[in-house]
């Protein structure tokens, strides 16, 4: 069983966000990056299958901003092979990550491609499903548990409600993973530098993704209205404590 | 303007989210609402609003499955030619719309909060930014649910149902097995009048205490976002959300939770919320009524003691 992770940075939301100057994209300059955490399950999914089944897991990130350290850590965590597309420039829509993906995985002797459902960037669609439609292989989102059954996987696919649907799919296929079985797994810092000295960093180019385009462009991006928000309760933990009884008391709560 | 709307339906219901999109559509132009399913064509009474109903209908398309539907929808869009496709960002959507946006080569912008015929306006980064794209059709949206107004979508009418034969499916690679209802929990946190409601600012397990204490001093429970149940230090059963519970208390008082918009969908209806987050910037203080951005663990144990 060969399970390709596909991984992606993304802008830590810990952080303030703020516009560049043509007013259609984030001020990247100062921004801090963190891999997209459903990748993060993705790739967790993958190397618990591995520990089951035997097989391999390769990590694959286009490249981009702290990617080498993001790819790293998949080594560190247990990846077998760390590769890097590289050849597409500035922010690529999804389309074309999700074509250039697909070029650089059709040579290779794979059984699943794992990857997060979704990630806080996605404007013009969700990864897995457009990865796994320039594949030509089928796909199903929002997985969270994976057995493989021989050629087939059976997962787990939620819907609302806490309902969830039980699927038998063949393989190859592309699952976009929403939660691993187990909590992704940490890596120490010195075991990410140990895994940069040890595993090889293989780059692939991105091949041709013309076609590939999202179809549609940015015109503007703007913070959304914050109009009706909350009023803000000030002052010290005693105080505030105080406000918001006084706030459940009037309203007849408490 | 021909919009066509994908109907999601689960377990013999149809969900909001098709409502929500098809009062949407009805603002754009003509409504055709696309059915799949097997022994479903009922369901095509609930939708009075639209201008037609195109049904298929195949023992294949009984239950959802990303492989059928895909294909199935993909013969109706081809058939119909809609210059707008609206279909749910939502966990069957999600399986739709990319795959119809690559086989068409039609564009897609998802995360839609508003759609016009010239441009779509996405929520993304977790709601913190609004990203305005500008389109010419035909092109498909996928629409958050919560965007539009179900009520808009709900009416009595009796639209023409046209019955289109479904398509070859060729090799069929997924195949439903059965559909997993959740658990019945400790506690029903729909019924619950007060929730409190912690997030991935609690920090860790042994913090949970004082939400109890808290949530017991007010007199409900402790119901919780996403990664508090994928790390399992609660029940699925008191997930909040998209992919959890939508509940409506009386006071829902949140803790270290952001406001992702998977998390406002399930609890953006309670009369009371008030949140509790260190960051001012936190899209749970655009929904709540009242917010402090005071450090929770300051804050409950004062609280705690109050009450
Ligand atoms: C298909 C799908 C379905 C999903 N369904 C759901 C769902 O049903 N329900 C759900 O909740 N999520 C769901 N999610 C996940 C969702 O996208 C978010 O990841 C999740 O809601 C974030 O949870 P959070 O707010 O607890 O964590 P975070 O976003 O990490 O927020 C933690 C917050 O705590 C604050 N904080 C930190 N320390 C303190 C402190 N000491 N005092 C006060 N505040 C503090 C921080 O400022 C931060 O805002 C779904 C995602 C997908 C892809």
């Amino acid at each position: 069983m060969n399970i390709i992770v596909l991984i992606k940075q993304v802008p830590d939301l810990v952080e303030e966000l703020e516009l560049d100057s043509s007013g259609k994209d984030l001020d990247r300059e100062w921004l801090k990056y963190k891999v997209n955490e459903f990748d993060d399950h993705a790739l967790e999914e993958a190397l618990l299958l591995k520990e089951e089944h035997g097989g391999t897991v390769t990590a694959m990130a286009l490249d981009g901003q702290d990617i080498d350290k993001a790819l790293y850590a998949a080594a560190a965590k247990g990846a077998d092979r760390v590769v890097k597309i590289t050849g597409l420039e500035g922010n690529p829509s999804n389309h074309e990550a999700a074509k250039a993906f697909a070029n650089a995985i059709s040579g290779m002797d794979y059984q699943a491609v794992f990857t997060g459902v979704q990630s806080v960037e996605d404007r013009d669609g969700q990864l897995p499903v457009l990865v796994a439609h320039y594949l030509g292989i089928p796909h199903v989102s929002v997985v969270s548990g994976v057995k493989i059954e021989g050629d087939k996987a059976v997962v787990y696919k939620e819907y609302g409600g806490g309902m969830m649907a039980e699927l038998e799919v063949d393989l190859p296929a592309v699952l976009g993973i929403q939660a691993a079985r187990e909590t992704p797994r940490y890596v120490p810092v010195a075991r990410v530098r140990r895994a940069m000295r040890s595993t090889e960093m293989e780059e692939v180019s991105a091949g041709d993704v013309s076609g590939a385009a999202a179809g549609s462009e940015v015109a503007r991006m703007f913070k959304p209205e914050t109009g009706q928000g909350a009023e803000m309760l000030e002052g010290s933990a005693e105080e505030v404590a105080d406000k918001i009884v006084s706030i459940l008391k009037e309203k007849g709560i408490v | 303007m021909k919009v066509l709307v994908v109907a999601e339906h689960l377990n013999g219901k149809l969900e909001d989210i098709t409502f929500e999109m098809l009062g949407k559509a009805k603002e754009l132009g003509t409504a055709e609402v696309a059915l799949l399913g097997h022994n479903a064509k009922d369901l095509a009474a609930q939708l009075g609003k639209a201008d037609s109903v195109i049904y298929m209908d195949s023992p294949e398309l009984a239950e959802f499955n990303p492989d059928t539907y895909s294909k199935g929808l993909k013969a109706i869009v081809e058939a119909r030619q809609p210059d707008i496709v609206l279909v749910g960002n939502t966990s069957m959507g999600m399986d739709l719309a990319a795959a119809l946006s690559v086989d068409m080569g039609m564009p897609l912008v998802a995360y839609a909060i508003d759609v016009a015929a010239d441009k779509v306006v996405s929520s993304l980064y977790g709601g913190k930014m609004n990203v305005e794209s500008a389109v010419s059709t035909p092109f498909i949206a996928s629409v958050l649910a919560g965007s539009f107004p179900a009520d808009a979508g709900r009416g009595e009418g009796s639209p023409a149902v046209e019955e289109m034969a479904a398509p070859d499916f060729g090799s069929v690679k997924v195949r439903f097995k059965q559909l997993i209802e959740p658990e019945g929990g400790d506690v029903d946190i729909t019924q619950q009048p007060i929730l409190v409601s912690v997030g991935r600012g609690i920090q860790s397990e042994d913090n949970l205490p004082m939400a109890e204490e808290l949530a017991n001093k007010l007199g409900g429970a402790v119901s919780a976002s996403r990664p508090i149940i994928d790390n399992k230090w609660l029940p699925k059963t008191r997930q909040v959300g998209k992919s959890g519970l939508k509940v409506k208390p009386k006071l829902y008082l949140t803790l270290g939770i952001s406001g992702a918009p998977e998390h406002i969908e399930g609890m953006k209806d309670a009369d009371l919320i008030i949140a509790v987050n260190t960051d001012l910037k936190a899209p749970i203080f655009d929904y709540a009524h009242y917010g402090t951005t005071v450090d929770l663990f300051d804050l409950v144990p004062a609280l705690t003691e109050k009450l």
